[in-house]
């Protein structure tokens, strides 16, 4: 590489230091020039580089990037599902307005929990720790967007009566809570993202969707002809 | 292999190097950079707005006399929008930008959050928080020392309305307790009250019914700049079929003029002359309606009164005025004149409306008149697309008032404004003349304790300098108003009353509107802060003062004083929010009027004809004085309004001064509209900074080149100038009143200022 430096070959100064070098250590490849050893070398490093950058970005990164958090009470869909008439629209309704009411509040648990039904350890303690001190639980939304996304249920269920299952998964039928990937940058759920760091390939069946805005745009597209207005979502 | 300095940079190179491309290939970099830039939107001092469920209060505006229907939207119980009340009668869903932004004023920095008593000097702005039990008892104690020491007619009440509950309320509170000076605030609607009760001899709030009309002729009206209820003027304008015609006349090209059918500029002042002038050609080319002005009128042909004595008729009034001269005063050619007049006289269903502007100054009665005789003229009073005086709603029947002697000697005293006194036996109110009567009177202020409620007469009233003054030499002033505006903080006591988001107060028929509706504002929103209602404030304070004052409030708050007058609607009106009485127009063949003659009367009769010209009571015109003389004061300085600028005793919301444009306002500094001809007489260029100077006040200025403007006039809105309230409005322009005086009309004692002289020195 300093060949490749005009100032050190001509220098008046630099010629004195460098060139017994050879001569004193190492006369026997006074003939050949001095990087070619280390060429090797330089190549050795810049693949220990590329590669461990590469097996960092691609298991170590998503691992620092997400936290892992449990929900607050460890809630069972199934159960549940099999004991309201409705369906999901029975605690996530639509209000009267159309609009969403998304998460249900405590005020639509009371009714049956206002005191525990089971000896279930999760229930006695959503019992104790929400109901009787009238707290609301400090759910973790899997599918929470940014303020400037405005996305209407109404449109989508109602209007283009799609099922809650094709955006959001199985649901409803799990036991247990997920985990809940937040990451550490944005707050928002590792499910908006995808759970694939690369966004290659497709969720299984079951899994809910991503939901970047590309997402939306590629379902758009199929389903409409079209991804899309700005407006529509960006109000 | 061996590692030195120089081997170790290059081999360290490459590891980084080697490091950076291997990243390109994994997701992390895209990732990080999507991630970043969500970070960067979710900083949490960036504010958010609450989500939840979504509702919707009906109520009605009470931010101007409009009296509009509006849909509040909340969220999780906060108010966040106000949209316009598609149900309520009189704007059916459109709402101006006051209306829209009144969230502001609920949230915004003005609001006085606490019963307050000054400390140090007036105006300094140095308050002490008191409660409200200390605050009302020490108001009590002062209205009782007032009482005891015999002279409660000292005591004044200044409000923003006269209609409705609360007024009543507080009038109910003055005559219990002895005074007779409650005195509103004035606006055109006064005048042409006046004019119609002259003519009609029916008290009552004029109602136009413009939605039916096909010929508007506005003298200088602003009839899409805020004039009357504005979110029903937009309709007006949305809605109007092609074949509808309105003229506007005035001498500036403002936005109601700019939208009209025709815009006619006339020398300021002068509309007078000019409704005279067309009612000339009308009689002379016999295009009147005969049948009512023969059957119905009386005073339009020379007549002879009871005492023998002859007096002139409408008729001859109007010959005086033929085009030719009226061409002269207006500066409108005389052809456009007889034009008008033909159009006007042959439309099906022609209506003429005055009052300049919003209306905040009532003009002229002569001007009022003579444009009600053209409504006459063409015979449209009390018909469909015509004018007629709409009674107040009568809803209002309370227990009488028993009144002890003290309170029966005060109410003997005489007005102090010297409304219906014998000068002024027609007008009611009389605020303009107060400041001038303060300040002349000899030894102390005939006035020592002023209430002042939904009014702010140190912004509103002409004159400032004199305004302020007069203010000074009252002892005891308390403010009621919610806000920091400009009375409140000149006050002794500011007993803050609730936002008009927060309160319950009945909105009697909106302002111009030709239906008997009468709406129910409801609080959308507990009272944020510590504020009381002000009707609460005066039931409480009659009680305080104990004796007869409290026997005439037998109840225990405001809402039960409304339940108790709603009677058997109360429920009806609480769940619909507007209450509309049909309002059947008289049998157009069945005119019935109550003056003396029993007709409309084209020769007003009950008009104080001994300060008129030649001793006659009939319209006539008489140039509005103007103040300034013209050697020294070469320009003629007019206001003009705005849609985006509130020149009431509610301030702007700072989102409508967003909306000011900077040819209106820049940088703090008002702009004035000047003709280019004009502005080069004087060598001034577009953006120059002048000094703007009339005979009352001072203003620094920027110039601002206007063709629409009549050469030798200058306009500046009305509006600005703030000097309370926030940092979002004081400071920003000019105040108008600060460069007007009151001018005294000879017949109602009503302001009818419309300009006054003024000069521009280069700054």
């Amino acid at each position: 590489m300093s060949s490749t430096d005009p100032n050190q070959t001509v220098s008046t100064e630099a010629a004195p230091e460098t060139a017994p070098t050879p001569v004193d250590h190492e006369p026997e490849t006074n003939d050949s020039p001095p990087s070619k050893s280390s060429g090797w070398a330089v190549f050795l490093f810049f693949m220990i580089g590329f590669v461990g950058s590469i097996l960092s970005g691609w298991i170590l990164f998503p691992e620092l990037l997400y936290s892992k958090k449990d929900q607050p009470i460890d809630f069972n869909h199934a159960v549940h599902l099999d004991m309201v008439s409705d369906e999901c629209n029975s605690c996530h309704y639509f209000r009267d307005d159309g609009s969403f009411a998304g998460m249900p509040d405590l005020s639509s648990c009371v009714d049956c929990h206002e005191e525990a039904q089971t000896d279930d350890p999760e229930e006695i303690k959503f019992v104790d720790e929400y109901v009787t001190p009238g707290i609301e639980v400090p759910w973790l939304n899997h599918s929470k967007q940014p303020d400037c996304v405005f996305f209407s249920h109404s449109a989508h269920v109602i209007g283009a009566d799609m099922s809650c299952e094709s955006c959001h998964g199985d649901i409803g039928t799990s036991e247990h809570t997920r985990v809940f990937e937040e990451n550490r940058l944005t707050g928002y759920s590792r499910d908006i993202w995808g759970h694939s760091i690369s966004r290659l390939g497709k969720p299984e069946a079951g899994e809910p969707l991503p939901m970047k805005m590309n997402d939306c745009a590629k379902c758009h597209k199929e389903e409409t002809g079209h991804k899309g207005a700005c407006f529509q979502c960006h109000k | 292999m061996k590692i030195d300095r120089r081997s170790f940079l290059t081999y360290g190179t490459a590891l980084v190097l080697g490091g950076a491309a291997g990243s390109m290939l994994t997701p992390a970099p895209w990732k990080l950079t999507d991630d970043v830039a969500i970070w960067t939107q979710n900083w949490p001092w960036t504010p958010v707005p609450e989500d939840g469920e979504i509702t919707y209060k009906q109520s009605v505006c009470t931010l101007c006399p409009g009296g509009c229907g509006i849909n509040v939207r909340l969220v999780n119980g906060r108010p966040i929008k106000i949209e316009g009340s598609k149900d309520h009668p009189a704007n059916k869903g459109s709402l101006c930008p006051m209306g829209i932004s009144g969230l502001q004023y609920l949230y915004g920095p003005s609001r006085v959050t606490s019963p307050l008593k000054r400390e140090g000097k007036r105006g300094e702005g140095k308050w002490k928080k008191v409660s409200w039990e200390e605050a009302l008892t020490a108001v009590a104690k002062k209205l009782a020392e007032l009482r005891e020491n015999g002279r409660p007619q000292s005591v004044a009440c200044i409000t923003g309305s006269d209609r409705g509950t609360i007024p009543n309320l507080i009038g109910r509170f003055l005559t219990a307790y002895g005074s007779p000076n409650y005195i509103r605030s004035a606006n055109a609607q006064d005048a042409i009250e006046q004019a119609i009760y002259l003519a009609q001899g029916k008290q009552g709030t004029p109602g136009f019914d413009i939605e039916k009309a096909d010929f508007i002729l506005s003298f200088g009206s602003g009839l899409l700049d805020g004039w009357g209820s504005p979110g029903r003027m937009f309709n007006l304008y949305g809605n109007q079929k092609p074949a509808k015609k309105i003229i506007q006349i005035e001498p500036r090209l403002s936005d109601t003029a700019a939208k009209a059918t025709q815009w006619i500029g006339i020398n300021p002042g002068t509309e007078g002359a000019l409704a005279l002038g067309i009612a000339h050609v009308i009689i002379k080319e016999s295009l009147y309606d005969r049948n009512f002005v023969e059957n119905y009128a009386f005073g339009f042909d020379d007549w002879t009164d009871d005492n023998g004595k002859a007096h002139d008729g409408f008729a001859k009034m109007a010959k005086k005025f033929a085009p030719e001269k009226v061409s002269r005063i207006t500066g409108i050619p005389k052809a456009e004149i007889v034009s008008l007049a033909r159009a006007f006289a042959r439309a099906s269903k022609p209506i003429a409306l005055n009052g300049r502007g919003h209306g905040s100054v009532p003009g002229s009665i002569d001007e009022s008149l003579a444009v009600q005789s053209l409504n006459a003229l063409v015979g449209n009073i009390n018909k469909p697309g015509g004018i007629s005086a709409m009674p107040d709603s009568n809803y209002a029947k309370w227990p009488e008032v028993n009144i002890d002697e003290i309170a029966s000697k005060g109410m003997q005293q005489p007005r102090i404004d010297g409304a219906g006194s014998e000068q002024f036996p027609n007008t009611r109110f009389l605020l303009n003349r107060l400041p001038e009567i303060i300040n002349s009177a000899q030894g102390e202020s005939p006035i020592q304790a002023l209430m002042v409620t939904d009014a702010n007469p140190l912004y509103t009233l002409p004159d400032t300098a004199a305004t302020k003054k007069a203010f000074d030499r009252i002892p005891f002033i308390v403010s009621f108003s919610p806000y920091m505006d400009e009375t409140a903080s000149h006050a002794d006591y500011i007993l803050p009353n609730h936002s008009y988001l927060e309160r319950l107060q009945d909105v009697p028929t909106s302002t111009g509107i030709s239906l008997q509706v009468t709406g129910l504002a409801k609080p959308v929103v507990k009272p944020l802060y510590d504020t009381k209602h002000v009707g609460d404030s005066f039931i409480h304070m009659a009680k305080a003062l104990g004796g007869f004052i409290e026997n005439a409030f037998p109840w225990d708050d405001y809402e039960a004083f409304l339940k108790e007058t709603l009677n058997d609607q109360w429920r009806k009106f609480k769940r619909k929010g507007v209450i509309e009485i049909e309002h059947n127009l008289p049998e157009p063949l069945a005119y019935t009027f109550n003056t003396v003659s029993g007709k409309f009367e084209f020769y007003p009769t009950a008009r104080n004809s001994a300060t008129q010209k030649e001793n006659s009571a009939l319209p006539s015109y008489t140039p509005v004085p103007i103040e300034g003389d013209v050697q020294r004061f070469k320009l003629v300085l007019i206001p003009y309004d705005s849609i985006r600028l509130a020149s009431g005793y509610m301030a702007n919301a700072p989102f409508m001064t967003k909306t000011v444009d900077d040819t209106v306002l820049k940088n703090q500094i008002g702009l004035l509209e000047i003709n280019p001809a004009t502005a080069k007489e004087l060598s001034l260029k577009e953006g120059d900074t002048a000094i703007l100077t009339t005979p009352k006040g001072k203003a620094t200025v920027k110039i601002h080149l206007y063709e629409g403007i009549m050469p030798g006039i200058i306009a500046m809105p009305r509006g600005l100038g703030h000097t309370a309230y926030s940092e979002y409005l004081a400071d920003k322009g000019t105040n108008f009143n600060e460069l007007i005086g009151p001018i005294e009309d000879p017949t109602s004692g009503l302001d009818m200022a419309w300009g006054i002289r003024a000069k521009l020195t280069r700054a």
